[in-house]
């Protein structure tokens, strides 16, 4: 098993974690951490499934670059938002849609 | 030489860019003015496509397999001369709405310019990519334009869809990762040839991850979940924008990879999308008919237009699906944008949001009540409206194929929003007595939003015109 492959392969399980978090956790913190998990998954998949022949590719690290840099920004606006929400009414968690 | 292609994104990243520097007030007036400058160069684009065929630029000089490249062919054409043309009179109608010492207007001016270039770039990119960022940078401008009203109820639906637009996207990036492990490129074009029926399975999944992500943002039934709080709690403005455009943005990506590089994949997925999409017609009208809120009932309404656009994908064998498809969008969007205005305006003159508290406005504001009714005649499709033509492309092209459901799902779902309009005007005819005094609105709201509504029912009279646009980009 090359290395590549095991970056994939850690690369997926680290998405299914991420996801089910995103999906089945209530607490808004978990489930910002659980985004970040399932973007480093994603990266991990970019960079690992890319290495043929032992050469890395510089195209998947530049886009994991620019990547890394979206998920922060989003990370960034989620945190400042569950910050507001939590000044505004003291809750961590989403409230419950009534009609639906 | 201006290329309006690099000029479309880079002219709402400088008047953003202004507006948050200048303040409210003189920002307004700076993204007006970029604005105007944004639709005439959409305009000159069209023309450039409609007479030349697709158009093509090399950001700074470095071409597609080391630097980005911008494409445009007649379906961006489309979207970019609706994006553009839904902006301006809504920045007008924005700079009259807002009070300028609110925190919501401080972030409004450079907010919605970051939303454009999102949308800009995102109608012009090549690759899976750089869709993948540009998809973002529309989700958290929009997020933020959400959250800007800085309430308790508004935080929680901008972080509501924060998370569900996280989710959707973080499925297409893995998409994209994998894509690019299997052919080691992300380039639309390139990967047209490659994809072929006997793809590997991981291509599928791929194809499957990316559809699913795309169609959570959206938000086609039963994925729709956070699109009412979101829409409803937002400032007139900002739901006129979000309901106008933004959901057309990921429709947009979903059609581009379906007739591009995922065509050869998807021929059993086609009947997905389109029954996904009849159940957001019934249950999104349903919803609307119920609902006690005026923006609420807008809202929902989106969600059952939203499922019109998918019905098309079983028929996309024929052009006739295609334009069908596109024309909805077009005409949704300048009927939702008014809509969402009109409603704005009356919330603001009687200072309530219940449908039931709408009595008489009918004598008091007949202009607004006037807009909301033509925006509901594009919505039912009926003539001489673009939502007609939509409705009568779609069936047309259901019945040459012998799919005669199809037809009737678009047939019923006229009805149920005939239910959903007429249930506004008629509470503002009655002569019940005003309980509350109606407030003074600027004019401005009122003729911004009927311009748009009179746009939404002339341009079915001009669809020829836009036909020909959509077809000049996709002749290779």
């Amino acid at each position: 098993m090359s290395s590549g492959l095991i970056f994939a392969i850690t690369g997926v399980v680290l998405f299914a974690m991420g996801s089910a978090g995103m999906l089945l956790v209530a607490h808004l913190l978990r489930r910002i951490l659980a985004f970040n998990l399932m973007g480093s998954g994603a990266f991990l998949i970019l960079v690992g499934l890319a290495q043929r022949g032992g050469t890395p590719d510089p195209v998947p690290q530049a886009m994991v670059l620019t990547g890394i840099v979206v998920a922060v920004a989003a990370t960034a606006l989620a945190l400042a938002l569950l910050r507001k929400l939590h000044t505004l009414n003291g809750r961590t968690e989403l409230p419950r849609v009534e009609d639906d | 030489m201006i290329d309006p292609l690099i000029w479309l994104i880079l002219l709402p990243l400088a008047w953003a860019t202004l507006a948050f520097l200048l303040g409210p007030g003189r920002g307004a007036r700076t993204a007006i003015a970029g604005l105007s400058l944004q639709l005439w160069l959409a305009f000159d684009l069209a023309m450039k496509i409609g007479a030349g065929g697709p158009a093509l630029h090399a950001v700074g000089g470095w071409g597609a397999p080391l630097g980005i490249d911008l494409a445009a062919d007649g379906l961006s054409a489309v979207m970019l001369l609706l994006a553009q043309s839904v902006a301006l009179p809504l920045a007008l109608y924005a700079r009259a709405y807002f009070a300028p010492d609110k925190t919501e207007t401080r972030y409004f001016w450079p907010l919605i310019g970051f939303l454009l270039a999102g949308l800009n770039a995102l109608f012009l990119s090549a690759d899976l990519f750089n869709l993948y960022v540009t998809l973002e940078l529309v989700g958290l401008a929009a997020v933020g334009l959400v959250a800007a009203g800085g309430g308790a109820a508004q935080v929680a639906a901008a972080l509501r869809y924060l998370f569900a637009a996280l989710l959707g996207s973080s499925m297409y990036l893995l998409g994209v990762a994998l894509i690019y492990g299997a052919y080691g490129t992300v380039s639309l074009v390139t990967l047209e040839p490659l994809l072929t029926a006997d793809a590997p399975r991981i291509v599928w999944m791929a194809g499957g991850l990316m559809l699913a992500g795309l169609l959570l943002k959206t938000a086609l039934f039963p994925f729709h979940y956070w699109l009412p709080p979101a829409h409803a709690s937002a400032p007139a403005p900002v739901s006129a924008l979000l309901s106008a455009l933004v959901v057309k943005a990921s429709f947009y990506l979903i059609l581009r990879l379906w007739l591009g590089p995922f065509a050869p994949l998807v021929g059993a997925l086609a009947w997905l999308p389109m029954l996904l999409g009849a159940g957001a017609i019934f249950w999104g009208s349903w919803q609307a008919i119920r609902t006690p809120h005026l923006k609420m009932l807008v809202a929902w309404s989106t969600v059952a237009q939203l499922g019109y656009l998918f019905l098309i994908f079983p028929l996309l064998a024929t052009t006739g699906a295609l334009q069908a498809g596109v024309m909805q969008a077009v005409a949704h969007g300048l009927a939702k944008a008014a809509m969402f205005m009109a409603a704005g305006v009356l919330i603001k003159a009687t200072g309530q949001d219940m449908v039931a508290g709408l009595a008489g406005v009918a004598q008091r504001l007949p202009l607004t009540l006037f807009s909301f009714g033509l925006a509901g005649v594009t919505l039912m499709g009926l003539p001489p409206s673009a939502g007609f033509l939509a409705k009568w492309l779609l069936i047309e092209a259901a019945l040459a194929q012998g799919y005669w459901f199809i037809a009737l799902v678009a047939l019923a779902g006229g009805l149920l929003a005939a239910g959903y309009v007429f249930r506004v005007l008629r509470q503002a005819f009655l002569l019940a007595p005003v309980a509350y005094a109606i407030a003074a609105v600027p004019r401005t709201l009122e003729w911004t939003a009927f311009a748009l509504a009179t746009a939404s029912v002339l341009l079915g009279l001009r669809g020829v015109e836009l036909m020909a646009l959509l077809a000049a980009g996709s002749a290779p």
